[in-house]
């Protein structure tokens, strides 16, 4: 397939691998801020591949899992209060453990569920079911936030009013700074993440390499895009520079799409946010704008908070800050499994614990 | 859901375009995008092109591992 074949030539990647090896010598913890990169980095076997001193972390790059317990259990308590509405989401969310329930639960128990592929089908459904509420459990990122901006302005052109979203949208730069400060866990680099940045573009992360020293490069997804950007964050390690660069030049620019940036502007404005295992984080989240209120299900309905009481022995929290990895949670690939989890980085595939999960070694 | 994977654009009607991925068909919107024409590969992200794919620094980012390697 065009664009992929060309960058998971397996020569090239143990080419590269070759070079990393030959130009690393310090000691280097690379964080990968994006769920597609840890699912990438464990498929093909990269975090194996590299030599000891170059520490890959994951960090909290999983919409589904960011999602603080207390937004988890919220949505759950609405489903079991108003009987009226149906809740559209996206397919990991239904199976996100809250506390003492899950929505595919609350679904079996004949609450209105729905999956969707795009927010698009809200609306869609918004627009067949005229009798019901549709809410859009709406998590992700800034490649995520464009789309529900679109969607929500199409529902306000269509004179739609039994549309509205829980805007749980959590924004990349502002967790990685949080991270930074925090000073719980050692970063050297970053990889920033392909279609985030394709959105905000890599501009977005200029303070991070001024005034935190951290380098960043901006890469794509494929094998070989997750190696030559390692290459180019090691290179700058080693010779002590932090710039942004961008490996992902096909779809990443320094400035982004600026007409999706518009559209997000123009329905969210930036909000303080709660993270699973970071906390709040100032203006990393993104709420709708008061013109938009009556798209705004916490305006809507009376939401009331839920229990902020994460799944007990779950190490979510230390996995998303890049303090452990899964195989040092005692409940990983033993109580807490894809097909039974405890915790959200086990029900994403692009959560840590499922992506470690899936592709761990199996000793015999 | 954040898996974005580049598909072609095989129909433009208005804001609506039709995508080809090794022939799955999928209806998405362009609304996210300016200027998208017929045959571009596009990043496609919960039914939105999010951006265009640019084949010449696709092809530069090849020649740049071509050089690492030597």
């Amino acid at each position: 397939m065009k664009y992929i074949d060309d960058f998971r030539q397996r020569e090239l990647a143990l080419g590269i691998l070759g070079k990393i090896r030959e130009i690393s010598s310090r000691k280097a913890n690379v964080m990968e801020i994006c769920g597609t990169h840890t699912h990438s980095i464990s498929r093909y076997g990269i975090r194996d591949s590299l030599p000891p001193n170059i520490r890959l972390i994951s960090g909290p790059g999983c919409p589904v899992c960011v999602t603080s317990a207390n937004d988890v259990n919220r949505i759950i308590a609405f489903v079991r209060k108003e009987r009226n509405v149906i809740v559209a989401t996206f397919g990991d969310m239904l199976r996100v453990p809250g506390s003492g329930s899950t929505l595919q639960e609350e679904k079996a128990r004949g609450s209105d569920i729905r999956v969707v592929y795009s927010p698009l089908d809200a609306l869609d459904m918004a627009a067949s079911n005229p009798g019901k509420e549709v809410v859009f459990y709406a998590v992700g990122f800034e490649t995520t936030a464009p789309t529900v901006a679109a969607t929500v302005l199409s529902a306000a052109e269509d004179g739609v009013k039994n549309l509205s979203v829980l805007s749980l949208h959590k924004l990349t730069p502002p967790a990685m700074k949080a991270l930074l400060d925090g000073g719980d866990v050692e970063i050297d680099g970053f990889i920033c993440p392909g279609h985030v940045t394709a959105v905000i573009g890599a501009g977005a992360y200029g303070f991070l390499s001024t005034r935190y020293g951290a380098p960043c490069v901006v890469a794509g997804f494929e094998p070989l895009d997750a190696l030559l950007g390692l290459h180019m964050l090691i290179r700058q390690i080693e010779e002590g520079r932090s710039e942004i660069e961008i490996e992902y030049g096909r779809v990443v620019t320094w400035e982004g799409n600026v007409r999706a940036q518009g559209i997000i502007n123009e329905v969210f404005e930036p909000a303080d946010s709660v993270w699973r295992g970071i906390g709040t984080i100032p203006s990393s989240g993104l709420k709708i704008r008061d013109a938009y209120g009556r798209f705004d299900a916490e305006k809507k309905f009376q939401m009331d908070a839920g229990a902020d009481v994460e799944p007990a022995g779950c190490m979510c929290g230390s996995v998303l800050k890049g303090l452990i990895t899964p195989d040092g949670c005692p409940l990983f690939a033993a109580a807490c499994t894809p097909a039974d989890p405890v915790g959200p980085c086990m029900v994403s595939s692009e959560g840590t614990c499922a992506a470690f999960y899936k592709y761990r070694k199996v000793v015999a | 859901m954040c898996l974005g994977i580049p598909c072609r654009i095989i129909e433009i009607k208005g804001l609506k375009a039709k995508v080809d991925l090794a022939g799955v068909k999928k209806d998405i919107s362009l609304r996210l995008l300016d200027g998208a024409r017929l045959g571009d590969y596009v990043i496609v992200h919960a039914g939105f092109a999010i951006e265009r794919l640019d084949e010449e620094k696709a092809a530069r980012t090849i020649s740049m591992i071509e050089e690492v390697i030597g």
